[in-house]
Protein backbone atom coordinates (compact mmCIF):
# COMPACT_ATOMS: atom_id res chain seq x y z
CA UNK A 1 0.00 0.00 0.00
CA UNK A 2 1.39 3.32 -1.04
CA UNK A 3 1.35 6.09 1.53
CA UNK A 4 -0.07 9.55 0.90
CA UNK A 5 3.42 11.00 0.89
CA UNK A 6 4.40 8.84 -2.10
CA UNK A 7 1.67 10.40 -4.17
CA UNK A 8 2.60 13.89 -2.98
CA UNK A 9 6.25 13.35 -3.89
CA UNK A 10 5.30 12.13 -7.35
CA UNK A 11 3.07 15.12 -7.91
CA UNK A 12 5.76 17.48 -6.62
CA UNK A 13 8.17 15.92 -9.13
CA UNK A 14 5.70 16.38 -11.97
CA UNK A 15 5.12 19.97 -10.86
CA UNK A 16 8.87 20.65 -10.79
CA UNK A 17 9.38 19.13 -14.23
CA UNK A 18 6.62 21.36 -15.58
CA UNK A 19 8.13 24.38 -13.90
CA UNK A 20 11.60 23.60 -15.22
CA UNK A 21 10.14 23.09 -18.67
CA UNK A 22 8.79 26.62 -18.66
CA UNK A 23 11.89 28.33 -17.36
CA UNK A 24 14.64 26.31 -19.05
CA UNK A 25 13.00 25.93 -22.45
CA UNK A 26 14.43 28.40 -24.97
CA UNK A 27 13.33 26.70 -28.15
CA UNK A 28 9.79 25.70 -28.89
CA UNK A 29 6.67 27.41 -27.62
CA UNK A 30 4.69 24.17 -27.84
CA UNK A 31 6.86 22.82 -25.02
CA UNK A 32 5.54 25.69 -22.89
CA UNK A 33 1.97 24.50 -23.44
CA UNK A 34 3.00 20.94 -22.58
CA UNK A 35 4.68 22.16 -19.40
CA UNK A 36 1.55 24.02 -18.36
CA UNK A 37 -0.46 20.85 -18.88
CA UNK A 38 2.04 18.92 -16.78
CA UNK A 39 1.66 21.40 -13.93
CA UNK A 40 -2.11 21.06 -14.03
CA UNK A 41 -1.83 17.26 -14.06
CA UNK A 42 0.43 17.39 -11.02
CA UNK A 43 -2.28 19.41 -9.27
CA UNK A 44 -4.88 16.84 -10.30
CA UNK A 45 -2.72 14.10 -8.85
CA UNK A 46 -2.54 15.99 -5.58
CA UNK A 47 -6.28 16.52 -5.42
CA UNK A 48 -7.09 12.89 -6.13
CA UNK A 49 -4.57 11.64 -3.59
CA UNK A 50 -5.90 13.92 -0.88
CA UNK A 51 -9.49 13.16 -1.83
CA UNK A 52 -8.90 9.44 -1.64
CA UNK A 53 -7.04 9.55 1.67
CA UNK A 54 -9.47 11.99 3.26
CA UNK A 55 -12.47 10.01 2.04
CA UNK A 56 -13.95 13.22 0.72
CA UNK A 57 -15.36 13.31 -2.81
CA UNK A 58 -15.05 17.05 -3.41
CA UNK A 59 -11.42 16.88 -4.44
CA UNK A 60 -12.24 14.52 -7.28
CA UNK A 61 -15.04 16.78 -8.45
CA UNK A 62 -12.54 19.64 -8.52
CA UNK A 63 -10.33 17.52 -10.79
CA UNK A 64 -13.10 17.31 -13.40
CA UNK A 65 -13.34 21.08 -13.41
CA UNK A 66 -9.57 21.43 -13.74
CA UNK A 67 -9.52 19.00 -16.67
CA UNK A 68 -12.23 20.97 -18.45
CA UNK A 69 -10.56 24.31 -17.83
CA UNK A 70 -7.20 22.89 -18.92
CA UNK A 71 -8.76 21.86 -22.23
CA UNK A 72 -10.16 25.36 -22.75
CA UNK A 73 -6.82 26.83 -21.74
CA UNK A 74 -4.88 24.77 -24.28
CA UNK A 75 -7.38 25.74 -26.96
CA UNK A 76 -6.72 29.41 -26.32
CA UNK A 77 -2.98 28.80 -26.00
CA UNK A 78 -2.85 27.01 -29.35
CA UNK A 79 -4.95 29.75 -30.95
CA UNK A 80 -2.47 32.36 -29.73
CA UNK A 81 0.35 30.17 -31.01
CA UNK A 82 -1.23 30.08 -34.48
CA UNK A 83 -1.56 33.89 -34.48
CA UNK A 84 2.05 34.18 -33.36
CA UNK A 85 3.25 31.87 -36.11
CA UNK A 86 1.30 33.72 -38.80
CA UNK A 87 2.79 37.05 -37.72
CA UNK A 88 6.38 35.90 -37.33
CA UNK A 89 6.82 32.62 -39.12
CA UNK A 90 8.46 31.16 -36.03
CA UNK A 91 7.44 29.83 -32.64
CA UNK A 92 10.91 30.05 -31.19
CA UNK A 93 10.72 31.29 -27.60
CA UNK A 94 14.04 33.12 -28.02
CA UNK A 95 12.46 35.32 -30.71
CA UNK A 96 9.89 36.74 -28.33
CA UNK A 97 12.03 39.75 -27.53
CA UNK A 98 10.77 42.72 -29.54
CA UNK A 99 9.66 44.55 -26.40
CA UNK A 100 12.39 45.61 -24.00
CA UNK A 101 13.02 48.06 -21.22
CA UNK B 1 -26.86 14.15 1.73
CA UNK B 2 -29.94 16.27 1.32
CA UNK B 3 -30.53 18.46 -1.67
CA UNK B 4 -31.23 22.03 -0.77
CA UNK B 5 -32.63 24.42 -3.32
CA UNK B 6 -30.11 27.24 -3.71
CA UNK B 7 -31.27 30.83 -3.33
CA UNK B 8 -30.92 31.90 -6.92
CA UNK B 9 -31.99 35.46 -6.13
CA UNK B 10 -28.74 36.02 -4.26
CA UNK B 11 -26.79 35.36 -7.45
CA UNK B 12 -28.79 37.91 -9.45
CA UNK B 13 -25.74 39.86 -10.77
CA UNK B 14 -24.11 36.73 -12.17
CA UNK B 15 -27.35 35.39 -13.63
CA UNK B 16 -28.03 38.75 -15.25
CA UNK B 17 -24.53 38.90 -16.70
CA UNK B 18 -24.77 35.33 -17.96
CA UNK B 19 -28.08 36.00 -19.71
CA UNK B 20 -26.84 39.25 -21.22
CA UNK B 21 -23.72 37.56 -22.61
CA UNK B 22 -26.05 35.38 -24.68
CA UNK B 23 -28.25 38.36 -25.64
CA UNK B 24 -25.27 40.45 -26.77
CA UNK B 25 -23.94 37.51 -28.77
CA UNK B 26 -27.23 37.06 -30.63
CA UNK B 27 -27.92 40.80 -31.02
CA UNK B 28 -24.50 41.39 -32.53
CA UNK B 29 -25.10 38.57 -34.98
CA UNK B 30 -28.20 40.29 -36.38
CA UNK B 31 -26.74 43.79 -36.29
CA UNK B 32 -25.14 44.02 -39.73
CA UNK B 33 -23.73 47.37 -40.80
CA UNK B 34 -24.64 49.03 -37.53
CA UNK B 35 -20.94 49.15 -36.57
CA UNK B 36 -21.61 47.32 -33.34
CA UNK B 37 -23.72 50.11 -31.88
CA UNK B 38 -26.31 47.72 -30.47
CA UNK B 39 -23.69 45.49 -28.85
CA UNK B 40 -22.01 48.58 -27.40
CA UNK B 41 -25.19 50.02 -25.93
CA UNK B 42 -26.35 46.64 -24.63
CA UNK B 43 -22.96 46.05 -22.97
CA UNK B 44 -23.03 49.42 -21.25
CA UNK B 45 -26.59 48.81 -20.11
CA UNK B 46 -25.62 45.37 -18.79
CA UNK B 47 -22.67 46.71 -16.82
CA UNK B 48 -24.64 49.58 -15.30
CA UNK B 49 -27.48 47.27 -14.31
CA UNK B 50 -24.88 44.94 -12.78
CA UNK B 51 -23.65 47.80 -10.59
CA UNK B 52 -27.21 48.40 -9.44
CA UNK B 53 -27.94 44.70 -8.96
CA UNK B 54 -24.75 44.22 -6.92
CA UNK B 55 -25.97 46.76 -4.39
CA UNK B 56 -29.62 45.78 -4.43
CA UNK B 57 -28.85 42.08 -3.90
CA UNK B 58 -25.81 42.05 -1.65
CA UNK B 59 -25.73 45.35 0.22
CA UNK B 60 -26.79 45.61 3.86
CA UNK B 61 -27.62 42.92 6.34
CA UNK B 62 -25.55 39.97 7.44
CA UNK B 63 -23.61 37.71 5.09
CA UNK B 64 -25.76 35.03 3.50
CA UNK B 65 -24.30 31.79 2.18
CA UNK B 66 -26.05 29.63 -0.38
CA UNK B 67 -25.39 27.08 -3.16
CA UNK B 68 -24.29 24.52 -0.55
CA UNK B 69 -21.91 26.96 1.08
CA UNK B 70 -20.13 27.86 -2.13
CA UNK B 71 -21.52 31.34 -2.71
CA UNK B 72 -21.50 34.22 -0.28
CA UNK B 73 -23.51 37.41 -0.48
CA UNK B 74 -22.15 40.22 1.69
CA UNK B 75 -21.24 43.89 1.58
CA UNK B 76 -17.73 43.13 0.32
CA UNK B 77 -19.16 41.25 -2.66
CA UNK B 78 -21.40 44.22 -3.44
CA UNK B 79 -18.53 46.73 -3.48
CA UNK B 80 -16.18 44.46 -5.45
CA UNK B 81 -18.80 43.64 -8.08
CA UNK B 82 -19.98 47.21 -8.45
CA UNK B 83 -16.39 48.44 -8.75
CA UNK B 84 -15.36 45.90 -11.38
CA UNK B 85 -18.50 46.38 -13.48
CA UNK B 86 -18.26 50.17 -13.16
CA UNK B 87 -14.59 50.22 -14.20
CA UNK B 88 -15.37 47.92 -17.12
CA UNK B 89 -18.12 50.34 -18.20
CA UNK B 90 -15.70 53.30 -18.13
CA UNK B 91 -13.06 51.51 -20.20
CA UNK B 92 -15.65 50.25 -22.70
CA UNK B 93 -16.69 53.87 -23.11
CA UNK B 94 -13.27 54.70 -24.55
CA UNK B 95 -12.87 51.66 -26.70
CA UNK B 96 -15.48 51.83 -29.44
CA UNK B 97 -13.98 54.49 -31.71
CA UNK B 98 -10.45 53.24 -31.10
CA UNK B 99 -11.43 49.77 -32.27
CA UNK B 100 -13.40 51.09 -35.25
CA UNK B 101 -10.47 53.14 -36.50
CA UNK B 102 -8.26 50.06 -36.41
CA UNK B 103 -10.92 47.82 -37.96
CA UNK B 104 -11.00 45.71 -34.83
CA UNK B 105 -14.60 46.47 -34.00
CA UNK B 106 -16.19 43.08 -33.60
CA UNK B 107 -18.89 42.06 -31.19
CA UNK B 108 -16.53 39.57 -29.57
CA UNK B 109 -14.74 42.42 -27.84
CA UNK B 110 -17.80 43.33 -25.80
CA UNK B 111 -18.59 39.69 -25.26
CA UNK B 112 -15.15 38.94 -23.85
CA UNK B 113 -15.30 41.98 -21.57
CA UNK B 114 -18.70 40.86 -20.30
CA UNK B 115 -17.47 37.31 -19.67
CA UNK B 116 -14.42 38.68 -17.88
CA UNK B 117 -16.73 40.80 -15.72
CA UNK B 118 -18.80 37.72 -14.99
CA UNK B 119 -15.64 35.95 -13.88
CA UNK B 120 -14.75 38.85 -11.60
CA UNK B 121 -18.24 38.79 -10.08
CA UNK B 122 -18.01 35.07 -9.43
CA UNK B 123 -14.68 35.57 -7.67
CA UNK B 124 -16.09 38.39 -5.56
CA UNK B 125 -18.78 36.07 -4.17
CA UNK B 126 -16.74 32.89 -3.96
CA UNK B 127 -16.90 30.95 -0.74
CA UNK B 128 -15.19 27.81 -1.99
CA UNK B 129 -11.85 27.12 -3.65
CA UNK B 130 -13.65 25.64 -6.66
CA UNK B 131 -15.79 28.73 -7.27
CA UNK B 132 -12.79 30.98 -6.76
CA UNK B 133 -10.82 29.03 -9.36
CA UNK B 134 -13.64 28.93 -11.89
CA UNK B 135 -14.18 32.68 -11.61
CA UNK B 136 -10.47 33.31 -11.99
CA UNK B 137 -10.21 31.16 -15.11
CA UNK B 138 -13.28 32.78 -16.65
CA UNK B 139 -11.51 36.11 -16.19
CA UNK B 140 -8.07 34.93 -17.30
CA UNK B 141 -9.16 33.06 -20.43
CA UNK B 142 -11.12 36.10 -21.62
CA UNK B 143 -8.15 38.34 -20.97
CA UNK B 144 -5.75 36.11 -22.95
CA UNK B 145 -8.08 36.32 -25.92
CA UNK B 146 -8.50 40.09 -25.50
CA UNK B 147 -4.74 40.73 -25.48
CA UNK B 148 -4.45 38.83 -28.77
CA UNK B 149 -7.40 40.78 -30.17
CA UNK B 150 -5.40 42.47 -32.91
CA UNK B 151 -4.44 39.40 -34.87
CA UNK B 152 -2.28 41.31 -37.34
CA UNK B 153 -0.06 42.85 -34.69
CA UNK B 154 3.37 41.35 -34.08
CA UNK B 155 3.78 42.84 -30.63
CA UNK B 156 0.17 41.97 -29.79
CA UNK B 157 0.64 38.26 -30.43
CA UNK B 158 3.97 38.26 -28.59
CA UNK B 159 2.35 39.96 -25.60
CA UNK B 160 -0.53 37.48 -25.70
CA UNK B 161 1.86 34.53 -25.70
CA UNK B 162 3.81 35.89 -22.74
CA UNK B 163 0.63 36.68 -20.86
CA UNK B 164 -0.81 33.27 -21.59
CA UNK B 165 2.22 31.30 -20.44
CA UNK B 166 2.79 33.30 -17.28
CA UNK B 167 -0.95 33.46 -16.53
CA UNK B 168 -1.31 29.71 -16.92
CA UNK B 169 1.78 29.20 -14.78
CA UNK B 170 0.34 31.39 -12.05
CA UNK B 171 -2.99 29.55 -12.20
CA UNK B 172 -1.04 26.32 -11.84
CA UNK B 173 0.81 27.65 -8.78
CA UNK B 174 -2.41 28.87 -7.24
CA UNK B 175 -4.05 25.50 -7.86
CA UNK B 176 -1.10 23.62 -6.41
CA UNK B 177 -1.45 25.76 -3.31
CA UNK B 178 -5.18 25.15 -3.25
CA UNK B 179 -4.65 21.40 -3.41
CA UNK B 180 -2.37 21.59 -0.36
CA UNK B 181 -4.88 23.75 1.48
CA UNK B 182 -7.61 21.25 0.60
CA UNK B 183 -5.45 18.42 1.85
CA UNK B 184 -4.75 20.10 5.16
CA UNK B 185 -8.28 21.38 5.82
CA UNK B 186 -10.17 18.45 4.30
CA UNK B 187 -12.68 20.73 2.64
CA UNK B 188 -12.98 23.13 -0.26
CA UNK B 189 -15.25 25.57 1.58
CA UNK B 190 -13.51 28.69 2.81
CA UNK B 191 -15.51 28.58 6.02
CA UNK B 192 -14.17 25.11 6.85
CA UNK B 193 -10.67 26.17 5.86
CA UNK B 194 -10.93 29.12 8.22
CA UNK B 195 -12.00 26.78 11.03
CA UNK B 196 -9.18 24.34 10.27
CA UNK B 197 -6.64 27.16 10.22
CA UNK B 198 -7.92 28.43 13.55
CA UNK B 199 -7.72 24.93 15.04
CA UNK B 200 -4.13 24.67 13.85
CA UNK B 201 -4.50 21.33 12.05
CA UNK B 202 -1.68 20.32 9.68
CA UNK B 203 -0.09 23.73 10.08
CA UNK B 204 2.96 22.94 7.96
CA UNK B 205 1.03 21.61 4.97
CA UNK B 206 -1.35 24.54 5.12
CA UNK B 207 1.51 27.05 5.27
CA UNK B 208 3.06 25.29 2.28
CA UNK B 209 -0.16 25.61 0.32
CA UNK B 210 -0.59 29.20 1.42
CA UNK B 211 2.86 30.06 0.04
CA UNK B 212 2.02 28.71 -3.40
CA UNK B 213 -1.37 30.39 -3.33
CA UNK B 214 0.23 33.72 -2.42
CA UNK B 215 2.69 33.39 -5.30
CA UNK B 216 -0.21 32.72 -7.66
CA UNK B 217 -2.09 35.74 -6.37
CA UNK B 218 1.03 37.91 -6.66
CA UNK B 219 1.37 36.83 -10.30
CA UNK B 220 -2.21 37.85 -10.98
CA UNK B 221 -1.64 41.21 -9.28
CA UNK B 222 1.70 41.74 -10.99
CA UNK B 223 3.60 42.31 -7.76
CA UNK B 224 7.40 42.15 -8.02
CA UNK B 225 9.21 39.76 -8.42
CA UNK B 226 6.28 38.32 -10.40
CA UNK B 227 5.73 41.42 -12.51
CA UNK B 228 7.64 40.46 -15.69
CA UNK B 229 4.53 40.18 -17.82
CA UNK B 230 3.05 43.57 -16.91
CA UNK B 231 5.14 45.96 -19.04
CA UNK B 232 5.18 43.73 -22.12
CA UNK B 233 1.47 42.98 -21.99
CA UNK B 234 0.56 46.62 -21.37
CA UNK B 235 2.68 47.72 -24.29
CA UNK B 236 1.72 44.98 -26.71
CA UNK B 237 -2.03 44.79 -26.17
CA UNK B 238 -4.35 47.18 -28.06
CA UNK B 239 -4.72 50.27 -25.85
CA UNK B 240 -8.45 49.71 -25.42
CA UNK B 241 -7.66 46.28 -23.98
CA UNK B 242 -4.84 47.65 -21.82
CA UNK B 243 -7.27 50.14 -20.31
CA UNK B 244 -9.57 47.30 -19.29
CA UNK B 245 -6.71 45.02 -18.22
CA UNK B 246 -5.16 47.74 -16.07
CA UNK B 247 -8.25 48.68 -14.10
CA UNK B 248 -10.98 46.15 -13.29
CA UNK B 249 -8.86 42.95 -12.95
CA UNK B 250 -6.85 44.63 -10.17
CA UNK B 251 -10.05 44.80 -8.14
CA UNK B 252 -10.64 41.14 -8.98
CA UNK B 253 -7.12 40.19 -7.88
CA UNK B 254 -7.84 41.97 -4.62
CA UNK B 255 -11.05 39.93 -4.33
CA UNK B 256 -8.96 36.78 -4.76
CA UNK B 257 -6.57 37.86 -2.03
CA UNK B 258 -9.31 38.91 0.37
CA UNK B 259 -11.39 35.77 -0.07
CA UNK B 260 -8.54 33.25 -0.05
CA UNK B 261 -5.82 34.69 2.17
CA UNK B 262 -7.53 37.29 4.33
CA UNK B 263 -10.71 35.33 5.01
CA UNK B 264 -9.86 31.67 4.49
CA UNK B 265 -6.32 31.77 5.83
CA UNK B 266 -6.64 34.79 8.10
CA UNK B 267 -5.16 32.78 10.96
CA UNK B 268 -1.96 32.30 9.01
CA UNK B 269 -1.51 36.06 8.91
CA UNK B 270 1.78 35.83 10.82
CA UNK B 271 3.19 33.66 8.09
CA UNK B 272 1.96 35.52 5.02
CA UNK B 273 2.66 38.93 6.49
CA UNK B 274 6.41 38.71 5.96
CA UNK B 275 5.94 37.48 2.39
CA UNK B 276 3.51 40.31 1.69
CA UNK B 277 6.07 42.78 3.05
CA UNK B 278 8.68 41.43 0.64
CA UNK B 279 6.22 41.67 -2.26
CA UNK B 280 5.22 45.20 -1.29
CA UNK B 281 8.72 46.58 -0.86
CA UNK B 282 9.96 44.80 -3.97
CA UNK B 283 7.09 46.16 -6.05
CA UNK B 284 7.60 49.70 -4.78
CA UNK B 285 11.30 49.59 -5.55
CA UNK B 286 11.22 47.84 -8.92
CA UNK B 287 8.08 49.60 -10.17
CA UNK B 288 9.28 53.09 -9.35
CA UNK B 289 12.91 52.67 -10.42
CA UNK B 290 12.16 51.00 -13.76
CA UNK B 291 9.42 53.48 -14.58
CA UNK B 292 11.99 56.28 -14.39
CA UNK B 293 13.80 55.16 -17.54
CA UNK B 294 10.81 54.39 -19.78
CA UNK B 295 10.08 56.41 -22.90
CA UNK B 296 6.97 54.47 -23.90
CA UNK B 297 4.07 55.75 -21.83
CA UNK B 298 2.14 52.47 -21.86
CA UNK B 299 5.23 50.71 -20.53
CA UNK B 300 5.78 53.45 -17.98
CA UNK B 301 2.21 53.06 -16.78
CA UNK B 302 2.86 49.33 -16.58
CA UNK B 303 5.76 49.83 -14.18
CA UNK B 304 3.72 52.45 -12.35
CA UNK B 305 1.06 49.75 -11.90
CA UNK B 306 3.66 47.56 -10.23
CA UNK B 307 4.50 50.34 -7.79
CA UNK B 308 0.81 50.97 -7.07
CA UNK B 309 0.33 47.25 -6.43
CA UNK B 310 3.16 47.57 -3.91
CA UNK B 311 1.24 50.31 -2.15
CA UNK B 312 -1.93 48.22 -2.24
CA UNK B 313 -0.06 45.32 -0.62
CA UNK B 314 1.05 47.66 2.15
CA UNK B 315 -2.62 48.00 3.06
CA UNK B 316 -3.01 44.23 3.20
CA UNK B 317 0.06 43.72 5.38
CA UNK B 318 -1.53 45.03 8.54
CA UNK B 319 -4.08 42.23 8.38
CA UNK B 320 -6.69 44.48 10.01
CA UNK B 321 -10.08 45.38 8.62
CA UNK B 322 -8.91 49.00 8.42
CA UNK B 323 -6.00 47.87 6.26
CA UNK B 324 -8.24 45.80 3.98
CA UNK B 325 -10.62 48.75 3.61
CA UNK B 326 -7.64 50.94 2.69
CA UNK B 327 -6.50 48.39 0.10
CA UNK B 328 -10.01 48.20 -1.35
CA UNK B 329 -10.19 51.99 -1.59
CA UNK B 330 -6.75 51.97 -3.21
CA UNK B 331 -7.74 49.36 -5.78
CA UNK B 332 -10.90 51.23 -6.76
CA UNK B 333 -9.24 54.63 -6.98
CA UNK B 334 -6.27 53.20 -8.87
CA UNK B 335 -8.70 51.55 -11.28
CA UNK B 336 -10.30 54.93 -11.96
CA UNK B 337 -6.90 56.59 -12.51
CA UNK B 338 -5.58 53.81 -14.76
CA UNK B 339 -8.75 53.81 -16.85
CA UNK B 340 -8.35 57.58 -17.30
CA UNK B 341 -4.65 57.42 -18.17
CA UNK B 342 -5.10 54.75 -20.82
CA UNK B 343 -8.26 56.50 -22.00
CA UNK B 344 -6.14 59.57 -22.61
CA UNK B 345 -3.73 57.55 -24.76
CA UNK B 346 -6.72 56.23 -26.71
CA UNK B 347 -8.03 59.76 -27.26
CA UNK B 348 -4.71 61.11 -28.47
CA UNK B 349 -4.24 58.24 -30.91
CA UNK B 350 -5.80 58.33 -34.32
CA UNK B 351 -5.98 56.15 -37.39
CA UNK B 352 -2.52 54.81 -38.13
CA UNK B 353 -0.92 56.51 -35.16
CA UNK B 354 -0.54 55.37 -31.56
CA UNK B 355 0.27 58.07 -29.02
CA UNK B 356 2.46 55.60 -27.16
CA UNK B 357 5.53 57.66 -26.42
CA UNK B 358 5.86 60.28 -23.73
CA UNK B 359 7.06 62.62 -26.49
CA UNK B 360 3.65 62.29 -28.14
CA UNK B 361 2.23 64.21 -25.19
CA UNK B 362 4.31 67.27 -26.05
CA UNK B 363 2.40 70.51 -26.36
CA UNK B 364 -0.90 68.92 -25.41
CA UNK B 365 -1.83 72.08 -23.54
CA UNK B 366 -1.60 74.11 -26.76
CA UNK B 367 -3.68 71.61 -28.65
CA UNK B 368 -6.45 71.26 -26.10
CA UNK B 369 -6.28 72.72 -22.62
CA UNK B 370 -9.14 70.52 -21.36
CA UNK B 371 -7.26 67.32 -22.18
CA UNK B 372 -4.15 68.75 -20.56
CA UNK B 373 -6.14 69.53 -17.41
CA UNK B 374 -7.47 65.96 -17.20
CA UNK B 375 -3.93 64.64 -17.68
CA UNK B 376 -2.78 66.96 -14.90
CA UNK B 377 -5.45 65.59 -12.56
CA UNK B 378 -4.63 61.98 -13.41
CA UNK B 379 -0.89 62.39 -12.94
CA UNK B 380 -1.35 64.37 -9.71
CA UNK B 381 -3.66 61.62 -8.48
CA UNK B 382 -1.15 58.89 -9.30
CA UNK B 383 1.54 60.88 -7.50
CA UNK B 384 -0.75 61.31 -4.51
CA UNK B 385 -1.13 65.09 -4.38
CA UNK B 386 -3.94 66.38 -2.12
CA UNK B 387 -7.15 67.34 -3.87
CA UNK B 388 -7.17 64.16 -5.92
CA UNK B 389 -8.38 60.69 -5.01
CA UNK B 390 -4.85 59.24 -5.08
CA UNK B 391 -3.94 61.26 -2.01
CA UNK B 392 -6.62 59.68 0.17
CA UNK B 393 -5.80 56.23 -1.17
CA UNK B 394 -2.17 56.59 -0.08
CA UNK B 395 -3.13 58.32 3.15
CA UNK B 396 -5.47 55.50 4.23
CA UNK B 397 -2.84 52.86 3.52
CA UNK B 398 -0.19 54.77 5.46
CA UNK B 399 -2.60 55.27 8.36
CA UNK B 400 -3.30 51.53 8.57
CA UNK B 401 0.45 50.86 8.56
CA UNK B 402 1.14 53.31 11.36
CA UNK B 403 -1.72 51.86 13.41
CA UNK B 404 -0.18 48.41 12.95
CA UNK B 405 3.11 49.76 14.28
CA UNK B 406 4.99 49.41 10.98
CA UNK B 407 6.24 52.98 10.83
CA UNK B 408 9.43 52.07 8.93
CA UNK B 409 7.34 50.67 6.08
CA UNK B 410 5.27 53.84 5.96
CA UNK B 411 8.44 55.94 5.73
CA UNK B 412 9.82 53.71 2.98
CA UNK B 413 6.54 53.97 1.07
CA UNK B 414 6.62 57.76 1.21
CA UNK B 415 10.23 57.81 -0.05
CA UNK B 416 9.27 55.67 -3.04
CA UNK B 417 6.20 57.81 -3.67
CA UNK B 418 8.48 60.83 -3.91
CA UNK B 419 10.73 59.00 -6.39
CA UNK B 420 7.59 58.09 -8.35
CA UNK B 421 6.61 61.75 -8.55
CA UNK B 422 9.51 62.30 -10.95
CA UNK B 423 8.15 60.28 -13.84
CA UNK B 424 4.58 61.46 -13.43
CA UNK B 425 5.73 65.06 -13.43
CA UNK B 426 7.91 64.36 -16.49
CA UNK B 427 4.72 63.58 -18.41
CA UNK B 428 3.24 66.87 -17.19
CA UNK B 429 6.39 68.70 -18.29
CA UNK B 430 5.85 67.32 -21.78
CA UNK B 431 2.19 68.32 -21.66
CA UNK B 432 2.67 71.88 -20.45
CA UNK B 433 6.21 73.07 -21.20
CA UNK B 434 7.37 71.25 -24.33
CA UNK B 435 6.47 72.40 -27.82
CA UNK B 436 5.25 70.17 -30.58
CA UNK B 437 6.64 71.37 -33.93
CA UNK B 438 3.87 69.89 -36.04
CA UNK B 439 0.82 69.59 -33.81
CA UNK B 440 -1.73 67.16 -35.17
CA UNK B 441 -5.42 67.94 -34.72
CA UNK B 442 -7.30 65.96 -32.08
CA UNK B 443 -9.77 63.73 -33.80
CA UNK B 444 -11.38 62.14 -30.79
CA UNK B 445 -15.17 61.95 -31.16
CA UNK B 446 -17.65 63.27 -28.65
CA UNK B 447 -18.44 60.03 -26.78
CA UNK B 448 -14.96 59.29 -25.43
CA UNK B 449 -14.45 63.02 -24.73
CA UNK B 450 -17.45 62.98 -22.41
CA UNK B 451 -16.14 59.84 -20.71
CA UNK B 452 -12.67 61.28 -20.15
CA UNK B 453 -14.15 64.50 -18.77
CA UNK B 454 -16.30 62.45 -16.40
CA UNK B 455 -13.30 60.30 -15.48
CA UNK B 456 -11.15 63.33 -14.69
CA UNK B 457 -14.06 64.87 -12.83
CA UNK B 458 -14.42 61.70 -10.78
CA UNK B 459 -10.75 61.82 -9.77
CA UNK B 460 -11.20 65.42 -8.62
CA UNK B 461 -14.61 64.89 -7.01
CA UNK B 462 -13.51 61.83 -5.03
CA UNK B 463 -10.38 63.76 -4.07
CA UNK B 464 -12.41 66.62 -2.65
CA UNK B 465 -15.25 64.55 -1.15
CA UNK B 466 -13.85 61.08 -0.50
CA UNK B 467 -16.10 60.33 2.48
CA UNK B 468 -18.79 58.42 0.60
CA UNK B 469 -16.35 56.00 -1.05
CA UNK B 470 -14.32 55.62 2.15
CA UNK B 471 -17.48 54.80 4.10
CA UNK B 472 -18.47 52.31 1.41
CA UNK B 473 -15.11 50.55 1.62
CA UNK B 474 -15.20 50.51 5.41
CA UNK B 475 -18.75 49.19 5.48
CA UNK B 476 -17.62 46.34 3.22
CA UNK B 477 -15.58 45.09 6.17
CA UNK B 478 -18.19 45.88 8.79
CA UNK B 479 -16.46 49.00 10.10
Amino acid sequence: MLALSDYLVLSALLFSIGMAGIFLNRKNAIVLLMSVELILLAVNFNFIAFSSFLGDIHGQVFVFFILTVAAAESAIGLAILVVLFRNRGSINVGDLDTMKG
Amino acid sequence: MTFEMPQFALAAPEIWLGIMVCVVLIADLFDRGGEGRIAFLLTQLTLLVTVWLAFSTHWGGAAQITFNGMYVSDNLAAVLKAASAGLAAITIGYSRDYLRQRELLRGEFYLLVLIATLGMSVMASASSLLVLYMGLELLSLSLYALVAFNRESRVGSEAAMKYFVLGALSSGMLLYGMSMIYGSAGSLLLGDIMAAAAAGENRLLMAFGMTFALVGVAFKFGAAPFHMWIPDVYQGAPTAVTAFLGSAPKVAALALFLRLLAEGLGDLHDQWQIMAIILAVGSLAIGNLFALVQTNIKRMLGYSTVSHIGFLFLGLIAGSNEGYAAALFYAISYGIMAAGAFGMIILLSRRGFEAEMIDDMRGLNDRHSGFALVMLLLMFSMTGIPGTVGFYAKWMVLQSLVEAGLVWLAVLAVIFAVIGAFYYLRVLKAVYFDRDEAPAPLEAPLGPRVVIAANGGLVLLLGLFPDALIELCRAAFGL
